[in-house]
């Protein structure tokens, strides 16, 4: 037991230094959070003298993050549901179904994912403004459903691939038609790739910052993390206000991550590896 | 049949040929004058010092998104080594924090740590007694690209150690045996072992981290928007100002196509050297 612990004593050291590095930044924007200006001065990691919401409340009505919020939801929502429901099709057709031309069209929606936004943001700028979109809340939907699915697709197809192909004959002996067969019989076992799906596509849209700068101008429609960035021109120097509101933004993923850390990891990990 | 493609053509593919049809092209982005310039836009990227000069920022980036984390990321695994540790989930779990926080929050907590009066990095060295080492770290002409790449690297390396720690899981114990009998070091293990058998792992993490450095755009946004001076530009900022703040579309668009190439480039190229390797297994 005592060589035991001699080999696991220097690994748990290493590890908790390397910790301490990520927690410690975390920790400092919590109790600054909770904190006045004066106390923020005093000291970095002190404790707060009361924990008042005051900050939070202050980003949440003055600085309207609670309308930031409400886009976000709206639009992560929207984007979750429609790509990981237009991704298992994409994904059934291409690992399942004798599609025609799968040859030519795979490496083409694998370039929709590599590419960096960039590549799409200028056009994609002019179209929805001449559909009139420009500044409406499908300006962050929609685009954001174009990319999630090219990941998307490439993420279902090698499920769909995978899937017992045994089961997939029995079900057409059995006069199962192909869209019986993919929600009768694939759909139930498809539950871990798609709990990983849905988490990676909800915090890329969470997260996503070019695409809701440029194409939304009004104030209203901003979503969080755009909210957050005019929120820090605006009081750079207010560490309290700043820390509460950068609270607001990461607390539902650090939330959603905890919840479903093995999927997320998982296919942070799996996901680049197929990518 | 299949509205997902759909969908993926309007608003992802179809843009992307529209940027490279758009480069050659001399557009201010709303007139209806567009003048067929063929390689003109190619022409002045290539002797434009701002674009030069933030491309390259984007490869010193390179060091601060792959080659560090790369580093700290096979150390720390082959420290930690193979065999289960308890616990080892409660510390994962930790380590990938920074990956699942919006860049912008990343950059509000790190431009508070470097903040020259009462951020955390300059209080410490004053109580240190290295008042003389204190910087406005974001401010500064030469620390502020490093600084911000020190960022980057605080987000990548937990990622690139718990993809690498999976990885050696995998190794057959045997190796090592087998290699400890012959009298190799734990260096040559490493080097011999542990690294070429992780080498899909680590193209993985190389594929990622360089596209990382290359698209950055949000945390120098938010950090620096490219300041002081030009010191932080990235081809992503030029990209952004040239096309939505000074009407220069077809320009944007012909940056945009480079950096584009130059993404897929070298993840084709990194793919390729991954599966000829494993294919010569």
């Amino acid at each position: 037991m005592s060589l035991h612990w001699k080999n696991l004593l220097p690994r748990y050291l290493l590890l908790t230094l390397f910790m301490l590095t990520v927690l410690i930044p975390f920790s400092g924007v919590v109790l600054s959070a909770f904190k006045t200006d004066i106390e923020v001065i005093q000291g970095p990691f002190s404790l707060p003298e009361t924990w008042r919401l005051d900050n939070f409340i202050h980003a949440w009505q003055v600085g309207r993050f609670n309308i930031f919020f409400k886009n976000s939801v709206i639009v992560a929502v929207t984007v979750v549901i429609m790509s990981v429901f237009l991704s298992i099709l994409n994904g059934y057709a291409f690992g399942v179904l004798p599609l025609p031309g799968r040859k030519w069209l795979f490496p083409l929606i694998l370039i929709g994912y590599m590419v960096p936004l960039e590549a799409v943001i200028i056009p994609l700028y002019q179209f929805m403004d001449a559909l009139h979109l420009r500044d409406t809340i499908w300006a962050l939907i929609l685009p954001q459903i174009g990319l999630s699915v090219s990941f998307g697709t490439l993420w279902m197809t090698s499920f769909f691939e995978n899937a017992p192909q045994e089961l997939i004959d029995a079900s057409t002996i059995d006069g199962c038609n192909r869209w019986q067969t993919l929600w009768l019989v694939l759909w139930p076992l498809s539950g871990p790739p798609v709990t990983t799906l849905i988490v990676l596509i909800f915090m890329w849209t969470w997260n996503e910052f070019l695409l809701a700068l440029v194409l939304v101008q009004d104030e209203a429609l901003r979503t969080l993390p755009v909210g957050l960035a005019f929120f820090q021109g605006k009081y750079s120097a207010n560490i309290p206000l700043l820390a509460a509101g950068a609270l607001i933004v990461a607390l539902p993923t650090v939330l959603i991550y905890i919840f479903f850390q093995r999927s997320f990891i998982q296919g942070m990990l799996g996901g680049s590896v197929k990518g | 049949m299949l509205p997902g493609l759909l969908v993926y053509f309007v608003f992802t593919f179809i843009p992307i040929l529209e940027t490279v049809r758009t480069s050659f092209y001399r557009w201010d982005g709303f007139s209806s004058q567009k003048f067929f310039i063929g390689l003109g836009n190619y022409a002045r990227l290539i002797t434009d010092n701002v674009f030069l000069s933030a491309f390259f920022h984007n490869l010193v980036f390179i060091i601060f998104y792959c080659i560090i984390p790369i580093l700290i990321g096979l150390t720390l695994a082959s420290l930690l080594g193979r065999g289960k540790l308890p616990g080892m989930n409660f510390f994962r779990t930790i380590l990938f924090l920074p990956q699942v926080i919006s860049m912008v929050v990343v950059g509000v907590i790190w431009r508070w740590i470097f903040n020259p009066t009462f951020g955390p990095l300059n209080l410490a060295l004053n109580a240190l007694g290295l008042q003389h080492l204190t910087r406005a770290w974001l401010g500064d002409f030469t620390l502020a690209l490093p600084a911000v790449g020190s960022i980057a690297k605080w987000v990548e390396y937990g990622f690139c150690m718990i993809l690498f720690l999976a990885g050696i899981q995998r190794i057959p114990e045997e190796y090592y045996e087998a290699s400890s009998l012959d009298g190799a070091s734990s260096f040559q293990q490493l080097i011999h072992i542990t690294i070429p058998s992780l080498r899909s792992e680590i193209g993985v993490a190389m594929i990622t981290t360089i596209v990382a450095a290359l698209r950055v755009f949000d945390l120098v946004y938010v950090t620096t928007r490219g300041g002081p001076g030009n010191s932080t530009l990235v081809a992503g900022i030029v990209i952004y100002r040239a096309a939505f703040l000074q009407n220069q579309t077809g320009y944007a668009a012909a940056m945009a196509t480079v950096l584009m190439l130059i993404i897929l480039a070298i993840s084709l190229i990194i793919g390729h050297f991954q599966s000829r390797n494993e294919e010569l297994e």
